[in-house]
C-alpha cells in the first residue's frame, strides 16, 4: 500500500505537488491520471525517494522508500525507460541492479524471458527501440519479485501489441495481488487498465474513485429528441430538466431526466416523438470538462 | 562489498574505462619511450622517465574517474543507482573507492612500465630504483592517481556533466596551478599551498638522483615535509568528496 498525506513540492513559487493526499491499495491497478505537467511524475518520484517532498509525507507500507532495505525486492519501479547506460548490455545492465539487492543472478534470465528479450540481452541497451527499452524497464521493475509497481506513462510512444500486452501485463501482476501505480494521461487508456483512479491537476487532488464511478460521474447523460412539435414539447419538458436546442438539426437535447419519462411526459401531452436517443458523453469530454482548470499550457 | 562489486560490473560493462586505461597507458609509458629513445645512452635518469605517468597520463586518469559519474548523470542510470541503494552516500563512496582503487592500479602498471621501457631503450643508464626516495618516485605516482581520481570523482558529483567536469579538472591540474607561479613574489608562496603542486612535491627526487632533470613543482618553497605534502593532498580529496556527498544527498535526484 502507498499512502500519501498532504504531499507537497515547490520549485520557489511553482508547486508542482500541492496539498496531495491518497492512498493506493494492494491487488488493483490503480491509474495517476492528470494531464502533462499535472505533477504525476514528480510524485512518483517523491514515493521513490528521489525527490524530497517539501512537506507532507509518502510512505510504502507505512516506511519511506530509503528506509527499505533491498528496496527492489519491495518496490519495483519504472520511470524512464531510458535510465540505462547506452553502451551497457541489457543483461549487464540488470545484473548490477540484481547484485546491488542481494537478487540471485539466475533472476536475470527469468525476467528477460518473462519480458521476451532473451535473445537480445547481449546488445547494448543503447540500440533499443522504445518499445524493447519499455520491456527492459519492466525487467528491472521485476527483478526483486517486488509487491509494488509503479509505471510512469508506460505505454507512451508504443505500438498498439506493446499496449495490449503492457495492459494485460499489468492486470496479471495487480491479480497475484499486487499493488501496481500507472500513471498517464490519456483516460481511455486508463480506463481500460485501471481498477481505481486517482486524478490530479496542476498538483492538487481532483478525485480518487473507481475508475466505474469516475466515468459515471464524469460523463452527463443527455437524451435527444426530435418532434414535430419542439416548441411544446420544449414547454413541457422545461419544467422537469434543462433543454437546450440543437440547431444543426433542429433537436432537443434534454438534460436531468430519464428517457422513459421523457416519452411518459410527451404522452400525456399528446406530443408526437420522431426520436428519443440516449446519448452518453465521452470519456475524453468528461475529462477534459474536469481538468480544464489545470491544464498547466493551453492552446487557444 | 556488495556496493563495490555493484560498481566494479558498472564500470567494467561499458568500453569507456578500456579505452581511458589503454591511452593512459600509451600516453605515460609513451612520452618515455620516446624521451629514452631521443636521449644518449647512458644519460637517462630515473626522474626523467616519470615525466610521462605524473604529468600526462595523470590527465587522462582524472579524466576516466570524472566519466565514472558524470556518465550517469548523464544517462540518468544515478537514479537508477539511487533506486536499488537509497543510501546514496554508500553508493557514491563505493564507487569512489573501485574507481580510486583501478587509477591507483594503473598509476602503477604506467610508473613501472616507464621505467622498463626506459631500461630497454636505455641500457647503460642507472635506472636502478634503490633508495626510498627512488621508490617514493615511482611507487608513489599510484597514489597520486588514487587520490586525484577522489578528487575527480567528487568535481564530477558537483558538476554533473562531463564537459565541466572534464574543463575544470584539466585546467586545474595542467594549467591553473601551474600558472599562479607567474604572479610575481606571493604566486610561489600560493603554489606552495596548491593540491597538485603538493602532489608532485610528494613524487620529487632530490640531491643527486635529481641531476639533469627539471621536475615539476621546483623552485617553490614547500612548507609540508614530502609525505606531509601527499597528506595534504589527500586531506583535499576527502575534504572535496565530503562536500561531494552531502551536496548528492541534499539534491534531488
Amino acid at each position: 500500500m502507498i499512502e500519501a498525506v498532504r504531499l507537497q513540492k515547490h520549485y520557489g513559487k511553482t508547486k508542482a505537488v500541492d496539498d496531495l493526499s491518497f492512498t493506493v491499495r494492494p491487488g488493483r491497478v490503480t491509474g495517476f491520471l492528470g494531464p502533462n505537467g499535472a505533477g504525476k511524475s514528480t510524485t512518483m518520484r517523491m514515493i521513490l525517494g528521489l525527490d524530497t517532498p517539501t512537506g507532507g509525507d509518502v510512505t510504502i507500507d507505512g516506511k519511506h522508500y530509503a528506509e527499505l532495505k533491498q528496496p527492489l525486492r519491495k518496490v519495483g519501479a519504472l520511470l524512464d525507460a531510458k535510465w540505462v547506460h547506452p553502451n551497457r548490455s541489457a543483461r549487464s545492465h540488470l545484473k548490477w541492479l540484481a547484485v546491488s539487492n542481494k537478487i540471485p543472478v539466475s533472476r536475470v534470465n527469468e525476467v528477460l524471458e518473462v519480458v521476451g528479450l532473451t535473445e537480445v540481452a547481449h546488445k547494448n541497451a543503447g540500440g533499443f527501440s522504445l518499445g524493447m527499452s519499455q520491456r527492459l524497464g519492466i525487467a528491472g521493475a521485476l527483478l526483486g519479485d517486488p509487491e509494488v509497481l509503479l509505471f510512469d506513462e508506460p505505454v507512451n510512444g508504443l505500438d498498439p501489441e506493446g499496449i495490449l500486452w503492457i495492459r494485460q501485463f499489468m492486470h496479471r501482476l495487480a491479480a497475484e495481488g499486487r499493488t501496481v501505480f500507472v500513471s498517464s494521461h490519456l483516460l481511455s487508456e486508463m480506463a481500460q487498465t485501471a481498477q481505481d483512479l486517482i486524478v490530479i491537476g496542476r498538483g492538487q487532488l481532483i478525485a480518487q474513485t473507481s475508475t466505474e464511478q469516475f466515468i459515471a460521474d464524469a460523463t452527463q447523460d443527455t437524451v435527444r429528441v426530435r418532434s414535430p412539435h419542439a416548441a411544446k414539447l420544449r414547454e413541457i419538458l422545461a419544467a422537469h430538466a434543462t433543454v437546450t436546442d440543437d440547431a444543426t438539426n433542429g433537436s432537443l437535447v434534454v438534460q436531468g431526466i430519464p428517457a422513459q419519462q421523457i416519452g411518459e411526459l410527451a404522452a400525456e401531452n399528446q406530443v408526437v416523438l420522431h426520436e428519443l436517443s440516449p446519448q452518453r458523453g465521452s470519456l475524453e469530454e468528461a475529462f477534459m470538462q474536469l481538468t480544464k482548470e489545470s491544464v498547466e499550457y493551453q492552446a487557444h | 562489498m556488495t556496493l563495490l562489486a555493484v560498481e566494479r560490473i558498472k564500470l567494467f560493462s561499458t568500453r569507456s574505462p578500456y579505452w581511458c586505461s589503454a591511452l593512459a597507458i600509451v600516453l605515460g609509458v609513451g612520452l618515455t619511450a620516446i624521451i629514452a629513445a631521443s636521449t644518449d645512452n647512458g644519460q637517462l635518469s630515473l626522474g626523467v622517465t616519470q615525466f610521462g605517468s605524473s604529468q600526462l597520463a595523470l590527465s587522462v586518469v582524472l579524466v576516466m574517474a570524472a566519466l565514472a559519474v558524470t556518465t550517469e548523470y548523464r544517462f540518468n542510470t544515478i537514479r537508477a543507482t539511487f533506486l536499488a541503494v537509497p543510501n546514496r552516500i554508500s553508493a557514491l563512496v563505493s564507487k569512489t573507492v573501485v574507481v580510486a582503487f583501478i587509477a591507483g592500479v594503473l598509476g602503477e602498471v604506467i610508473a613501472f612500465g616507464s621505467v622498463g621501457i626506459a631500461k630497454v631503450l636505455s641500457p647503460a643508464s642507472d635506472l636502478a630504483i634503490n633508495s626510498g626516495a627512488e621508490w617514493r618516485h615511482v611507487a608513489g605516482v599510484g597514489l597520486l592517481y588514487g587520490i586525484g581520481a577522489v578528487i575527480a570523482i567528487a568535481v564530477g558529483v558537483l558538476v554533473r556533466q562531463t564537459a565541466g567536469a572534464v574543463a575544470i579538472l584539466l585546467v586545474w591540474n595542467m594549467l591553473l596551478e601551474g600558472l599562479i607561479g607567474i604572479i610575481p613574489k606571493a604566486g610561489v608562496k600560493i603554489q606552495a599551498w596548491l593540491p597538485f603542486q603538493n602532489a608532485n612535491h610528494f613524487l620529487m627526487l632530490n640531491g643527486p638522483e635529481a641531476a639533469g632533470s627539471e621536475q615539476a613543482g621546483m623552485g617553490i618553497d614547500f612548507k609540508l615535509s614530502q609525505w606531509g605534502s601527499l597528506a595534504y593532498f589527500a586531506g583535499i580529496a576527502v575534504a572535496l568528496l565530503v562536500v561531494a556527498l552531502v551536496v548528492a544527498k541534499r539534491r534531488d535526484a
